[in-house]
């Protein structure tokens, strides 16, 4: 198959970046931005009311006097906080992600039969495995890449302002960001991608196959399928047929096949092992701790139900003939 | 191995009307066909048949390909423009060059430029910018910049005015067509195209009802136009078609003999869209 070669691939992944751009680029950045705002808004408000009211935290040095005092375990935690300010603003920005990724699927496949510009595109010699996998790639690594590369540069900006504003009050900038970790958590987000890949396969996969064979309102139909199976096994107990609980439907089907696009979504379904307070809260974002979800079945079942749900969108983006 | 295309038996149904009844054709390099027909009468379906975007029954063969198993090799060597609202409107003119150039192994990118110069279409212009008349004219300089041996075009020119209509056809002879391709093109305004087909192909109710070249056509269909006093006569020979004009009556024969019908009156060759109602009539009824 000539036609799938790597070059054409980079261009159709290219095209729906210019098609996305606002999704893709421009909501993460702006979700960082805001972010950012409020952030130095909050601490320029905190240092002007301090200043009203005559609190000087730390100007006559006693800041630098605790930090002094402190021994290696509180500095640690010191810089545990640091890391938590960078994974928070990465947090926002990967909500704002799941979002993008879930609404971009669902119209992948659906927009350009709607006004017709599919049309236009199977004009082309372009596949249509070629064109669902380009989707499939513009989802699970065009997206996260592009938000994690603007989560990084908004947690380090984060960083910095953190760091600047404790400066004033008389701690030494350099001493605090060596206390942070942030290429550890640039190295864990990086690193986190292939997880997400995986993970997201079964809510792309199924995102996709309703907006390649609905006729109309595919969100309607991807939302309300699952859950209306949801209601009637729950409703006549159907899951007590294989001795599980209803709960097993609603999580294992309707929430891992509606709502793994979300980042993080590996993480609570692999944290049944890990006991909190260990000294290190973030290990759960440590890559030795987000991969032990590759002995999953949960992760496995859910890339074949993803690989087979992209199939069938293929075969429907090829037969569905209503343009 | 001249045939472009060869249908044989082609046969489409939707739930309980049939769009395609059995058709067969055959069209060889180097045409422009006229594929003419009511709404509904099927002509979309045919092109969508051709062009493997749509299941069918019976045998169809284009440039040597089933169109329906082998579509993405086929559409290498075919282009297609439907009507004007297909290009997707976010797309900018640089960005629509930039891709077709790099998926299309057939296209020229130099000729693609040279055609946009001569248009009002800047590279940073997106398609929801354009004038209906401008989407045209950035589809037509990507299609004819590929160097393919079928284009379809279906209903090119719906909705653009006359100046763009005229310039849009005239583009496709000077800078186009040539003998190794060929062109089918389906629209409502027959007026505009007779001049430049070499074949015609009327499609009623799935069926083509004709199917000859302009030439035979002209052998083929005859108007004359007949006094008050010769009508009954021009009447008795059982004309296809006939209308009244200054108190004269125009009639329409299909392989009637020339010279009986010299004797009525003065002889013309019937424009297409005459031909067109001539055959159509009754269609809505």
């Amino acid at each position: 198959m000539k036609t799938l070669g790597l070059n054409n691939m980079y261009w159709l992944v290219k095209r729906e970046f210019w098609e996305h751009k606002g999704g893709f680029f421009w909501a993460p950045v702006i979700t960082g931005g805001i972010f950012l705002l409020l952030n130095l808004m909050g601490i320029i408000t905190a240092e002007v009311i301090g200043a009203q009211h005559g609190i000087h935290f730390g100007a006559g040095g006693e800041l630098r006097t605790l930090m002094s005092r402190m021994d290696a375990g509180d500095l640690s935690k010191v810089g545990l906080a640091l890391d938590v300010a960078m994974y928070s603003a990465i947090g926002i920005i990967a909500v704002v992600l799941g979002f993008v990724v879930f609404f971009y699927c669902l119209g992948a496949l659906y927009d350009d039969r709607r006004d017709r510009s599919i049309l236009f595109w199977k004009s082309l010699p372009i596949s249509n495995a070629g064109t669902v996998l380009s989707k499939v790639i513009s989802a699970t690594v065009l997206a996260p890449v592009i938000a994690i590369v603007v989560g990084i540069v908004v947690g380090m900006a984060q960083l910095l302002i953190l760091a600047v504003t404790l400066s004033f009050h008389g701690v030494n900038v350099w001493q605090l960001l060596v206390l942070a970790h942030p290429f550890r958590v640039m190295a864990n987000l990086i690193g986190y991608i292939p997880i997400y890949l995986l993970w997201a396969l079964p809510t792309v996969g199924w995102l996709l196959f309703c907006s390649a064979w609905s006729r109309s309102k595919p969100f309607l139909w991807a939302v309300a399928l699952p859950v209306a199976a949801g209601l009637l096994i729950s409703w006549f107990g159907i899951m007590g047929l294989f001795n599980l609980p209803t709960t097993w439907f609603w999580v294992n089907v309707v929430q891992r096949g509606l709502l793994s696009a979300f980042p993080g979504g590996s993480l609570m379904a692999s944290s049944h092992g890990f006991s909190v307070g260990n000294g290190n809260e973030l290990g759960l974002l440590d890559l030795g701790q987000t991969y032990q979800i590759l002995g999953s079945a949960n992760l496995w079942i859910g890339v074949l139900a993803g690989a087979a749900l992209i199939a069938a969108a293929t075969w429907f983006r090829r037969w569905r003939d209503d343009s | 191995m001249s045939a472009v295309i060869t249908a044989t038996g082609l046969s489409k149904r939707y739930k309980n009307t049939a769009a395609l009844d059995n058709v067969s054709f055959s069209i060889p390099s180097g045409r422009i066909v006229g594929l003419i027909g009511p709404n509904g009468a099927g002509k979309t379906t045919v092109l969508k048949a051709i062009l493997g975007l749509t299941p069918f029954q019976g045998e169809l063969n284009v440039l040597g390909l089933n169109p329906c198993t082998h579509r993405d090799e086929l559409m290498e060597n075919v282009c297609f423009i439907a009507d004007v609202a297909v290009l997707p409107r976010w797309l900018r003119v640089r960005d629509a060059v930039d891709f077709v150039a790099h998926v299309h192994p057939r296209f020229d990118r130099a000729k693609c430029e040279a055609f946009l110069k001569r248009t009002k279409l800047t590279p940073n212009q997106r398609v929801k910018q354009m004038s209906k008349g401008m989407i045209v004219q950035l589809h037509l300089a990507l299609v004819m910049a590929i160097d393919a041996r079928l284009l379809v075009l279906d209903e090119p020119t719906l909705g653009l005015d006359i100046l763009y209509r005229k310039q849009f056809y005239q583009n496709l002879l000077e800078d186009y067509f040539d003998e190794d391709k060929t062109i089918i093109v389906t629209t409502h305004q027959v007026e505009e195209v007779e001049h430049i087909l070499t074949d015609l192909m009327f499609i009623r109710d799935g069926k083509i009802v004709l199917d000859a070249d302009m030439d035979a056509i002209g052998e083929r269909f005859i108007e004359v136009l007949v006094n008050a006093d010769r009508a009954a006569a021009a009447r008795a020979m059982r004309p296809l078609d006939e209308r009244q004009v200054f108190g004269k009556s125009i009639f329409l024969f299909d392989g009637a003999d020339r010279a009986v019908l010299e004797g009525l009156g003065e002889t013309r060759r019937p424009s297409v869209s005459d031909l067109f109602v001539a055959t159509m009539k009754g269609t809505y009824a």
